[in-house]
């Protein structure tokens, strides 16, 4: 019998966890099914009240939640709370339970937190919307289904989330449904994020099916029907054992009874995967990353490929993250909420979850890594010149999601969390800026509808969009101009959160994306060198300055307001400016407080949650590191300074303008490498023929052989019909006949004269006496 | 010719069976409901002859004597009975001829 030991994750049970996720599920519920007469009868005051109610009560409980899980010794910090068990089928147990553990806890403060403020905000971004009531019934689902991905103390719970979310960003993106394009886009974003869901359930359903049964040294499956988990009794430890070290004699040896088998619950999972032997070898994920193999790939790879298309499609990656942009179409503090600071965050806080299972397989963090890093330079260069606002901001959140996924990906999984916190503070603030911006716009909407009115025939749309813009089009860049004096509340918020995007010291994303950068470099963890990951890395840094400034200026400066503008646009109102001011200061404090160098704040908080992920880092020298930083800072100036060049003000454009649309980079760029049009020659033109094809068989043969059937079943119940009607019907009417036929004939004998009556009854008698008589 | 004489059961009963023989073709054969109904008494005559010879010749006693009267009681019974249903067939169809009120052949 080997020896086991264990790094044990102690769960600790703790009371309702459960209604964290419950209270903005009864926001939506009441504002579902009451909202259109609370805000007809009472107003739409009533509306948003019980909405950013029931965020604040899920906020307060968070927090309380996350003061609870501090609180505990640093191995036991995960609450774990019951609300209902679901399902039980062998050895599959599903129940509605909550787990909070660090990296739950930051997601779960950042969704309600930066959730209830983007509630806030909304009512005076959304405040002339006449399905005011469904907006933030469909906001609440939002948080809701959030909190439920974020806690969900297993896979099933996980993923009631995932598709919740899902199903919220779909209805927010057709929010206004009557507007085809918009609904368009909302449907782009189901059915891409459809693709991930599929990749994510294979890797899950691989999984389990990999811890049950057992494989033959052969390689030979063999396949067990009806799966069942064990117990396993193993000695608790506090650091991993390392393979030569001397095991020190404990002064007192606890054991714990550990679950080796398949299953859905991340703790079960973590902790059979930290059991270890006294060699140091952990038999279960060698179990995983070796011994199992389908077709001379390790099962662990394709568990963890599987799951990180599922990433893809939610986070947005290469090659499935074509429907972000179009998301845009949604409300901006939709964009805000869900499409950057929270439900694209999905992929890279699953990453994260799974760490013990990603640092199994240096393939799957290779391909992370790798996509992260392509992402977040493609993204940033598709941002270059686009006109768009919210365009420019959601490249960014594509390429800023690359950079979550390299820092997971190559083995930081604080440092990639920690981005995600940051991103989730300044591009909510750079989202909700832009929607003021739009909002201050809004009179171009008004203008365009005067002119429709006015005569009817009068669209001439621009042959080119790249050389004209769309004049009554409020989110075009081209059209704004100069609105530092007009908005300036939103210009400092906007500026700061473009700071930080940029990544200067010390606001936050300096802290964020560099630790991920040195991480990056210095990482022994994928198969690709950290360098060429730092590299492209770093090139996106310099672009994301350059697009960030370039939005900046085009909006803010580049010329003096028009009469028109100076008129009609005015600041926001309190809320919204309210909520930008916070978001910026978090935005300038967030990253100095949880991240300053050196066992950060946020380093040490999340240490339990990566415990038993064996990563390595080729730790440089205090010096080097600072270079790093240093190198970095120049990069993201010299990107600001390229956009302060060409886009302070109009006249350094007009140069520009010359040159730029005709050259075929722009034109690259600006239609976004073509990807669009790619997969719209492709896949869609090939599914769409492919239906044809479908549908011509069915047409001709399935129809074919259906109508013969029927067919075959007329001329059937015809026949059917007729022995029916001749032999069934003729035997029954022929008895029928015959018995009246025979009545007849009986009734004759009934005469009605007594005497006839007497004479058969004499001679009956007399008939009866005579047999009497002859039989004696 | 002696036993012709010597009056005996046999007698008797050969006195039965004609009564009860005139009685028979007189129900069959008459029309009238009242001749029907003499009929009916002659075929009750007839067993009462049987009854009171038999009493006397073969067992003894007066249980057969008994039967008989009991017997024209219920005859007077039946007769009182049946004259009133031929009264009330009579006023209901001006006649007593049993061929002609068959309506319950129907």
């Amino acid at each position: 019998m080997h020896e086991l030991t264990v790094v044990l994750q102690r769960v600790t049970e703790t009371g309702p966890m459960w209604l964290i996720p419950l209270f903005p599920f009864v926001g939506a519920v009441i504002n579902g099914l009451f909202g259109k007469l609370l805000q007809d009868r009472v107003g739409k005051s009533a509306v948003h009240t019980i909405a950013i109610g029931v965020m604040c009560g899920a906020a307060l409980l968070s927090v309380i939640f996350c003061i609870k899980l501090a609180a505990l010794p640093e191995g036991a910090r995960n609450l774990h709370s019951l609300a209902f068990p679901m399902v039980s089928i062998g050895a599959a147990r599903f129940d509605m339970a909550f787990a909070m553990d660090p990296l739950s806890a930051t997601m779960a403060l950042i969704i309600t937190i930066v959730g209830t403020l983007i509630h806030i905000y909304s009512v005076g971004y959304m405040h002339e919307e006449p399905a005011y009531w469904r907006f933030f019934c469909y906001l609440n689902l939002f948080v809701f289904s959030m909190l439920l991905l974020v806690l969900g103390d297993n896979f099933i719970v996980m993923f009631f989330g995932w598709e919740g979310v899902g199903l919220c960003s779909y209805l927010l993106i057709g929010f206004w449904y009557t507007d085809v394009a918009k609904a368009r886009a909302g449907m782009k974003a189901f059915i891409v994020n459809r693709i991930g869901d599929f990749g994510f359930v294979t890797g899950v359903l691989f999984l389990f099916w990999g811890l049950g049964g057992s494989w033959l040294p052969s390689g030979q499956y063999v396949k067990d029907l009806a799966p069942k988990g064990n117990y396993v009794q193993a000695r608790v430890v506090e650091e991993p054992a390392e393979p030569a070290a001397e095991r020190a004699p404990a002064a007192q040896e606890e054991t714990a009874r550990v679950y080796v088998g398949p299953t859905l619950t991340f703790s079960e999972l973590r902790n059979q995967l930290a059991l270890s032997r006294a060699d140091g070898e952990r038999p279960v994920a060698r179990l995983l990353s070796q011994d199992k193999t389908v077709w001379g790939v390790p099962l662990i790879f394709l568990v963890c490929l599987g799951l990180f298309i599922g990433a893809c499609g939610k986070s947005a990656q290469i090659p499935l993250y074509v429907w972000l942009p179009d998301a845009m179409a949604g409300p901006t503090p939709v964009s805000a909420l869900i499409h950057a600071a929270t439900m694209v965050t999905a992929g890279v806080y699953m990453v994260a979850r799974l760490n013990f299972l990603f640092a199994l397989s240096p393939g799957a963090m290779t391909v992370v890594a790798g996509v992260g890093a392509l992402t977040a330079l493609f993204a940033a260069t598709m941002g270059f010149f686009q006109y768009d606002i919210k365009r420019v901001l959601a490249y960014s959140t594509v390429s800023q999601l690359g950079f979550m996924f390299i820092g997971v990906g190559t083995g930081a999984y604080w440092a990639g969390a920690f981005h995600l916190l940051t991103h989730a503070c300044f591009k909510a603030c750079l989202f909700l800026g832009s929607g003021s911006v739009i909002h201050g716009m809004h009179f171009l909407e008004h203008k365009k509808h005067a002119a429709r009115a006015g005569h009817a025939e009068g669209e001439h749309p621009a042959a080119d969009p790249r050389l004209a813009p769309d004049p009554y089009d409020p989110q075009d860049m081209r059209n704004m101009g100069g609105l530092r004096k007009l908005m300036p509340a939103t210009h400092w918020t906007y500026l700061i959160a473009c700071i930080t995007i940029a990544g200067f010291f010390p606001l936050a994303a300096f802290f964020s994306k560099d630790e991920i950068l040195y991480r990056a470099f210095v990482n022994g963890n994928t198969l690709i060198p950290g360098p060429l990951i730092w590299l492209t890395g770093i090139v996106a840094a310099g672009g994301t300055a350059f697009y960030m400034f370039r939005s900046y200026f085009m909006t803010f400066w580049f010329r003096e307001p028009t009469a028109e503008m100076r008129e009609h646009v005015h600041e926001s109102p309190t809320s919204m400016t309210g909520v930008l001011w916070v978001l910026a200061l978090a935005s300038i404090t967030i990253g100095a407080i949880l991240g300053w160098p050196h066992h950060a704040l946020l380093e040490r908080w999340m240490e339990p949650v990566t415990a038993i992920a064996r990563v390595q880092f080729h730790d440089k020298p205090f010096g080097i590191e600072l270079g790093f930083s240093l190198f970095s800072i120049l990069v993201a100036a010299v990107g600001t300074y390229t956009a302060y060049y060409f886009y302070k003000d109009a006249a350094r454009a007009q140069e520009r303008k010359q040159a730029l649309p005709a050259s075929f980079l722009h034109k690259l760029l600006y239609r976004k490498y073509y990807v669009d049009e790619l997969y719209e020659a492709t896949v869609l033109r090939g599914t769409i023929a492919l239906s044809r094809g479908l549908a011509w068989f069915d047409l001709h043969v399935i129809d074919f052989l259906v109508d013969g059937t029927a067919r075959l079943g007329v001329a059937a119940s015809f026949l059917g019909g007729q022995i029916d009607k001749w032999i069934v019907d003729g035997a029954v009417n022929g008895l029928a006949e015959a018995i009246i036929a025979g009545g007849r004939q009986l009734r004759r004998i009934q005469t009605g004269r007594i005497n006839n009556y007497a004479t058969v009854v004499a001679i009956g008698a007399v008939a009866l006496i005579v047999i009497a008589f002859l039989g004696q | 010719m002696n036993g012709l004489f010597n009056v005996g059961l046999t007698h008797f009963l050969v006195l039965g069976a004609i009564v009860f023989a005139l009685g028979v073709l007189t129900v069959s054969t008459r029309r009238n409901a009242v001749s029907i109904l003499m009929g009916v008494e002659l075929v009750l005559n007839a067993a009462n002859i049987n009854y009171v010879a038999f009493a006397h010749y073969v067992s003894g006693g007066v249980s057969g004597q008994v039967f008989a009267v009991f017997i024209i009681v219920l005859a007077a019974a039946e007769a009182a009975i049946a004259l009133a249903i031929v009264l009330a067939i009579f006023r209901e169809f001006r006649t007593i001829n049993a061929d002609e009120t068959s309506t319950l052949k129907e």
